[in-house]
């Protein structure tokens, strides 16, 4: 039901997470904020169970941060993604597994922005653009399709306007907001929320 | 601390482009089986060596913790781990073992010589009470404090290359060592340097040695002669 689309270019990563917070037939919230900052240079947008989400995220955040106060610099983009998929992979064998997927957005001086795609049997890629849930088997064929390295912000912003336009359409589930923020080696910044009243305009 | 004062002794220096490791060799007794190649000097891991001075039965406990440790971190984090991550560890294993549970401290100082994305090439020295600190060029083991003023002395910073520190270590183990003459057998030389984005760590051979400690004593009696002019002629 949820779904989260990632993008990386040669200066930039950009995120979009829906923003609807549903409980069975329920919607409790539709301003929901699934990106979690791991930190300056640290972006994750999560889905799943709810609970497992906070709780799997908050605890890596915890421990990147911990890291950084322990050695006076931050652990680089692939290996917290490392360091992610290790947590994941040892709870998945044990009494209480995370049902977790999400994607892992990073940027440092040495790697350049980087994304990780994560699911919740700890298996990992690194890749150009990802996406999770229904939502995202729409989205991937139109970010095949008008992909490249060298794309601006606006234009990558723009196909994400593209996907999100997509599964409003297609999609049984409504899920008219999307929350885009973008990574970069000024820090992460959101841009304007993707709504379904901005699209049909 | 006090075996540590008898053991063989240990020297590091820091080059611009990597680290020299130089190590005495006590055991050259001919009736020894030359099982190992390299009896002071172990590696860590990809990146990171060190030697050892002391109690060896200690070092072997504390090298295969290091190598733990790293792997450990390997796994975790899928790098290598940064060096000083890995000294302050193991340092707080030994600290542990001077506070408490009335085990003795483990009698071994130790020299690191690795390589991290974050800092570079570096040099760690650490002993029995679990303090370390980051060198430019030290020296653990006999007549170690001898061997750190004369490498105050001669070494320079951001002036030294591997070639140079290589020089120079044998001109300091020269004065430093138990026998009067410098032979390969008796001495241990590493390098780690990095090419192509990847750390090379090499143990250099017999004959290498050989030919550094020739130069070297070319470049003794070319100085010895120098300064007694008068007795040339």
């Amino acid at each position: 039901m949820e779904c989260v689309l990632g993008i990386s270019c040669n200066d930039f990563v950009i995120l979009a997470s829906d923003m609807t917070n549903a409980h069975s037939i329920l919607v409790n919230k539709q301003d929901e904020d699934k990106m979690f900052k791991l930190s300056d240079r640290l972006l994750m947008a999560v889905t799943g169970e709810s609970g497992d989400t906070t709780q799997f995220a908050e605890y890596i955040e915890k421990n990147i941060q911990l890291y950084k106060m322990r050695n006076g610099y931050e652990l680089s983009p692939p290996a917290a993604a490392n360091f992610t998929r290790r947590n994941l992979a040892d709870s998945l064998r044990s009494r209480s597994p995370y049902m977790v997927n999400f994607l892992l957005a990073g940027y440092s001086e040495r790697t350049g922005p980087e994304l990780y795609w994560m699911d919740y049997l700890a298996s990992m890629i690194k890749t150009p653009f990802a996406t999770h849930g229904y939502g995202g088997m729409f989205s991937i064929g139109i970010m095949d399709r008008y992909y490249r390295p060298d794309l601006t912000e606006e234009e990558a912003y723009d196909i994400l306007k593209k996907c999100v336009a997509e599964i409003q359409k297609r999609l049984i589930i409504n899920l008219p907001n999307f929350q885009v923020k973008v990574l970069d080696k000024n820090g992460i910044r959101a841009l304007n929320v993707i709504k379904s009243q901005n699209l049909t305009a | 601390m006090e075996a540590i004062g008898h053991a063989g002794t240990c020297l590091g220096i820091l080059a611009s482009d990597g680290i020299v490791l130089a190590a005495e060799r006590r055991n050259t007794n001919k009736l020894l089986d030359e099982v190992f190649f390299s009896e002071k000097i172990y590696q860590l891991n990809a990146d990171m060596v060190c030697s050892v001075a002391g109690i060896t039965s200690d070092a072997n406990v504390l090298t295969n913790e290091l190598r733990l440790i790293s792997q450990r971190y390997l796994l975790q984090y899928g790098e290598s781990i940064p060096c000083e991550q890995l000294v302050s560890w193991l340092c707080d294993v030994k600290q542990a073992y001077t506070q408490y549970g009335g085990k003795r401290p483990f009698g071994v100082s130790l020299l690191y010589a690795g390589w991290d994305h974050q800092y570079g090439f570096q040099l760690y020295q650490s002993d029995p009470s679990g303090n370390y600190g980051g060198w430019k060029a030290t020296c653990i083991g006999n007549n170690s404090a001898a061997a750190v003023s004369m490498l105050k002395q001669e070494y320079k910073e951001g002036e030294t290359k591997i070639d140079d520190a290589l020089a120079l270590a044998i001109r300091v183990m020269s004065k430093t060592m138990d026998a009067t003459k410098l032979t390969p057998d008796k001495l241990e030389l590493a390098t780690l340097t990095r090419h192509d984005n990847k750390t090379y760590i090499k143990v250099l051979p017999v004959a290498q040695v050989k030919t550094l400690i020739a130069d070297h004593e070319k470049k003794e009696a070319a100085e010895a002669a120098k300064s007694k002019p008068s007795t040339a002629s």
